[in-house]
């Protein structure tokens, strides 16, 4: 059984221009200890998406989904009192921004030691303790004095290290990395994402992963779900989606890395996602697509089977060549 | 910290003789002559006026009657009322304990009440709470004081009859003031219904001077609420699973406080201002009621001293208050 299963979410913003979708009909599902990338470049959806599995939305947005389940427990149909007792315990998330996601007026201890007290309760000294061992845990050094620390007084590196310790501090069973290393400089990122992977083999629990560096799903992920404005655009296999992506848009993401680059130019991906008022009538990506065509741009993409790495397109590449040129019947299509 | 505290307190010295040079020349600025209106409406021969004249040491050029005022500042004389002949620090300090009562009274009122409902606005923002509190803020602040003060004594004690209209306590009850403060005292007395009746008098004096700190209390809290809920450490305490009273209460509140608090200390200058006011219509009898007699009557020397000493209060106040900020803001540590 899987930990997490998300059928179908959606969600919407109430702004002052009108309702902005921001995730449209995600799916995803997680097994226990496993490890999943969710990639896209800003404004895919991706933090939206995981905020409104945590309820960290604020209240401007909507969420609807069919099934919205974590552990065998219906979130959709909990109230915000019984989500309480689910996340910051079994499921936990850590943020792009260390210096600014920990409280300026309160110590690292208090920080640490109130999400244990909340959901764990025991002594104050347990409590120490154990914040003691997690410190240890992230690696900070000097844990005991780390805990009379505020956080102006340490790093930004060592700060997301305190988010790690407070995220796993009751031991859950998912943890949600959004762009953990993105404010972080390039050393320190490497440290902050082998802490990740290392915690996850030694506490078993499961990582999903928000990031838009396709060099980090390359090193760390088992799944990958590619985003693009709000939409879940292709899932594979991390191998399989390096060796043959199924999915313009994932195919544009990864020519465009340095170390896969053919010629002397790098291959950009011109544009920007669509936004509330340039939203395409046909497929979402089409306007940027290389190889898009008439349907399109007219018609919303389907999804592909398994095959195709469920990708969301009318003609999914293999090998980097659009099926449909493959002989697919696109007049059957146009008409159907 | 200790280095702090002697840089700040250095810097009150220029402070302090600018105090004294403005105090010094704002009363001699305003038009009338103190001997003159000390001999009331039967006038003087010139003879003794000049006398008079020279026994005050007006006849002196200001230059000379200033350095001779600050040669007795600096020795702790700030000399005698023309009117009473009590010393000027004696009778201050006899009186600043009801203003400080009054003014701690409507700090309290503006707190207890200012920074709850300025947090309700925030969380509630932009519905008809928020606008209804915010309005009300407005309404208070821009409300002219002396107006509300009498329509409050028109028809809390006028028409329903609830509170005195002016005084510190009843004149049934008379003992010996111990500590100044009529709150203190009248329990100290031990007589019957002796607090009580005190209660009632401080209770509009304290609206009426708490109304703007109210209101300037509710919007800042406000607005550094909606700027801290909005923070990334709100949504990981959110993250963590704690109830929205905790994350607003604690984890959002403590850093809203840091701005609100500098706040409160500035008003407490303000404070001292509304209180001329206040203790006028309320026949409240403290330094602010003393200030204005003592401008009417041109007595020099208790302006020029009670402006310096309030001038000085207010510069203790902001330093106690700078040195607080230490205190609650861990970013900042002397």
């Amino acid at each position: 059984m899987s930990l997490l299963e998300i059928e179908n979410l959606t969600v919407e913003f109430q702004t002052a221009q009108g309702q902005f979708r921001a995730v449209d009909g995600v799916s995803l599902s997680v097994d226990q200890g496993e490890l999943m990338a969710i990639v896209g470049e800003s404004g895919s959806g991706k933090s939206v998406s995981m905020l409104a599995l945590m309820g960290l939305l604020p209240w401007t947005a909507t969420i609807t989904a069919d099934r919205l389940e974590f552990d065998g427990i219906d979130l959709v149909r909990q109230s915000a009192r019984d989500r309480r007792k689910v996340i910051g315990k079994d499921m936990a998330m850590i943020f792009q921004e260390p210096m600014t996601s920990l409280n300026p007026c309160f110590t690292v201890g208090f920080q640490i030691t109130e999400a244990l007290k909340t959901h764990l309760g025991g002594s104050r000294a347990t409590r120490r303790a154990r914040a003691v061992e997690l410190l240890n845990l992230v690696g900070l050094p000097e844990p005991e004095r780390r805990l009379n620390a505020f956080p102006h007084q340490l790093s930004g590196g060592m700060n997301q290290r305190v988010m790690i310790a407070i995220a796993i501090a009751c031991r859950p069973k998912l943890l949600i990395a959004d762009e953990p290393t993105t404010a972080l400089d390039v050393t320190i990122q490497a440290q902050i994402l082998d802490l990740l992977l290392d915690l996850r083999e030694k506490e078993g629990m499961a990582l999903i992963l928000i990031t838009h560096d396709m060099g980090v799903v390359a090193e760390t992920a088992e799944r990958v779900s590619v985003q693009y404005a709000g939409q879940k655009v292709e899932e594979q296999k991390v191998r399989d989606l390096f060796r043959d992506p199924h999915h313009p848009y994932t195919s544009a993401l990864l020519s465009a890395l340095p170390e896969r680059a053919q010629g002397k130019k790098l291959p950009t991906l011109p544009g920007v996602v669509p936004g509330l008022f340039d939203r395409p009538e046909g497929c979402l990506f089409a306007p940027r697509c290389a190889h898009a065509f008439d349907l399109c741009h007219k018609r919303q993409a389907v999804q592909a089977g398994a095959e195709d790495g469920f990708a969301l397109c009318h003609t999914p590449l293999r090998k980097g060549v659009p099926t449909s040129l493959e002989g697919a019947s696109l007049e059957g299509q146009v008409r159907s | 910290m200790i280095k702090l505290l002697f840089r700040r307190v250095g810097l009150m010295i220029p402070t302090f003789i600018g105090a004294t040079l403005l105090s010094f020349l704002f009363i001699r600025m305003l038009p009338g002559d103190p001997v003159l209106l000390m001999a009331g409406e039967r006038g003087m021969t010139d003879e003794r006026y000049q006398r008079l004249l020279h026994e005050f040491g007006f006849d002196r050029p200001y230059w000379q009657q200033y350095l001779e005022y600050l040669w007795g500042v600096l020795q702790g004389d700030l000399g005698e009322s023309f009117r009473t002949k009590v010393p000027v620090l004696q009778e201050f300090l006899t009186l600043f304990p009801a203003t400080v009562e009054l003014s701690l009274c409507a700090m309290l009122l503006a707190t207890v009440i200012g920074i709850p409902a300025g947090v309700i606005a925030a969380i509630r923002r932009g519905r008809a709470l928020d606008h209804g509190t915010m309005g009300t803020a407005l309404v208070g602040y821009s409300m002219p004081i002396f107006w509300w003060a009498l329509m409050l004594i028109i028809v809390v004690s006028g028409q329903w009859g609830l509170t005195p209209v002016s005084g510190r306590i009843s004149l049934l009850y008379f003992f010996e003031p111990v500590t100044g403060f009529m709150l203190i005292d009248s329990l100290l007395s031990g007589q019957e219904g002796a607090f009580g009746s005190a209660v009632q008098h401080l209770i509009l004096p304290t609206i009426v001077l708490g109304t703007i700190p109210l209101a300037v209390v509710a919007r800042q809290t406000r607005s550094a609420m909606l700027e801290v809920l909005g923070e990334d450490y709100v949504r990981t305490a959110r993250a963590k699973g704690l109830s929205p009273f905790r994350v607003v209460g604690i984890h959002a509140l403590r850093n809203a406080l840091i701005p609100v608090t500098t706040t409160i200390g500035l008003q407490i200058g303000v404070l001292f201002g509304g209180a001329i006011l206040t203790e006028t219509i309320f026949a409240w009898p403290g330094i602010g009621k003393w200030m204005i007699e003592s401008v009417s009557a041109r007595d020099y020397s208790v302006v020029q001293g009670g402006l310096l000493l309030i001038a000085v209060i207010v510069m203790v106040v902001n330093l106690m208050v700078d040195l607080m900020y230490g205190l609650i803001n861990p970013k900042i540590r002397y």
